[in-house]
């Protein structure tokens, strides 16, 4: 019985597999995001370090790296899918809120790992002192979600047009200047060390806009997936 | 997944492209154990059809209602009992054969079988190839896994868009196996110009 408990991930599970094993042997999205976050890092690294930066700039910094790094790479996962024609394979085989979980999944994974590559060498390379440790990870766990939430959604919107690019961005920012502004609020009071109480109502507005992206992926998904 | 008697419907079909009509008020019905062969030229809207019919794409108007011993299929129901080889329908490259077909059972609910799975590759003759990426397989290979990917849940509708495209002798002897078995099983529709191939059908739609 505690198998067909988790019965329903299963499917999500298989896409969210492929995905990985797909990516493995083509780090097609891995290296677009890693590469702009690194370069970008550095960029900002040298300019921002000369001027002494303090929290209120070093937190938009951070999400502005992790943001635009995301936009290169997160929507690969739909568009690819849509540029080798094998979408049409998936649209007949799962069900549609199987792909859109797999996805979200893959996409999480994907801006885990920009995460945990980016924020070690960010907070190397810009000195960054951070005085609340365990915050800031909860605040930066929680943005990345919300980020990952939004943007998977629209990725699968934009796939099949045919300026993906640039509608990714135009879609995406409206929808993510929320969970920018409070991740951006969040990891500045991380970092001057703020206690938790006083984060607490930016930490729900972060997880409270993840539940509401991911509950209206799943409701809209199959309008987005199948062609009107 | 066979559910014994199925019935393809399509009920005053239309689909147009803007003010490009492609085909308008197509009606018929389809039972178990027929073949629909769909012929016309170029653009004439062959390929739409079976994507309709498919799901994949939406008619201007009217509808597609296939029924089985349980009632008119809802898409989730639909996709356990429809099987399509088209041009546009791709595997993924970067995966072996065998892992497209593990992939595929998942995502279908069938728990993947290596056994079943190297007995479909070699009933389309791909034995000995399961090991090696989709990427480097030839035209007429890709076509051969599509055969496996779209039988592999044993459908009742099977919906076969130039089926031998890039198929040699052997290939086109297997679709012909393919085709044979689906009439046993349920509903096949073909769209195709090829005169052997339209010999087929128990019902001809010319389009255009």
């Amino acid at each position: 019985m505690a198998t067909r408990s988790f019965a329903w991930a299963e499917g999500p599970a298989a896409v969210l597999w492929k995905d990985l094993q797909a990516e493995y042997r083509t780090r097609y999205a891995v290296n677009a995001v890693v590469v702009f976050a690194v370069t970008t890092l550095a960029v900002v690294s040298f300019c921002a370090q000369a001027a002494a930066a303090g929290p209120e700039l070093l937190s938009p910094l951070l999400w502005l790296i992790l943001l635009f790094s995301a936009m290169s790479g997160l929507s690969r996962t739909f568009v690819r899918e849509e540029e080798t024609k094998t979408a049409n394979a998936l649209r007949l085989s799962a069900d549609p809120n199987t792909v859109y979980l797999g996805k979200l999944t893959f996409n999480a994974l994907l801006l885990g790992l920009l995460d945990l590559i980016v924020v070690p060498l960010y907070i190397v390379m810009m000195d960054v002192r951070v005085g609340n440790p365990a915050l800031f990870v909860a605040i930066l766990i929680a943005g990345s979600l919300g980020l990952v939430s939004a943007s998977t959604l629209v990725a699968a919107i934009v796939a099949k047009a045919s300026v993906r690019g640039a509608l990714f961005s135009v879609l995406s920012f409206p929808i993510l200047i929320p969970v920018l502004v409070a991740a951006v609020q969040g990891t500045e009071a991380a970092l001057r060390g703020v206690p938790w109480a006083q984060v607490s109502p930016t930490l729900k507005v972060l997880v409270m806009f993840t539940v509401v992206m991911v509950t209206a992926g799943l409701w809209l998904f199959e309008h987005v997936w199948y062609e009107a | 997944m066979g559910i014994g008697m199925v019935t393809v419907e399509l009920k005053g079909l239309s689909k147009a492209f803007g003010s490009r009509v492609l085909f308008r008020d197509v009606e018929l019905k389809l039972h178990s154990g027929q073949c629909l062969v769909v012929t016309g030229r170029n653009g004439s809207g062959k390929t739409t059809l079976l994507r309709i019919i498919a799901g994949l794409a939406r008619p201007s108007r009217g509808q597609v209602v296939i029924t089985d011993g349980a009632g008119a299929m809802d898409p989730s129901r639909l996709r356990k009992h429809l099987g399509l080889v088209a041009p546009d329908l791709v595997l993924y490259d970067e995966l072996t054969a065998l892992e497209n077909l593990f992939f595929f059972a998942r995502i279908r609910g069938i728990p993947p079988d290596q056994d079943r799975s190297e007995a479909l590759l070699e009933y389309v003759g791909l034995q000995g190839r399961g090991g090696e990426l989709v990427g480097t397989f030839s035209s007429g290979m890709k076509q051969r896994l599509k055969y496996a990917y779209a039988i592999q849940h044993s459908p009742s509708v099977l919906l076969l868009d130039e089926p031998t495209t890039n198929l040699d002798d052997d290939g086109v002897e297997m679709a012909r196996r393919v085709i044979t078995a689906q009439r046993e099983r349920g509903v096949l529709v073909l769209a195709t110009n090829n005169a052997e191939e339209t010999a087929y059908g128990d019902q001809v739609l010319r389009l255009g």
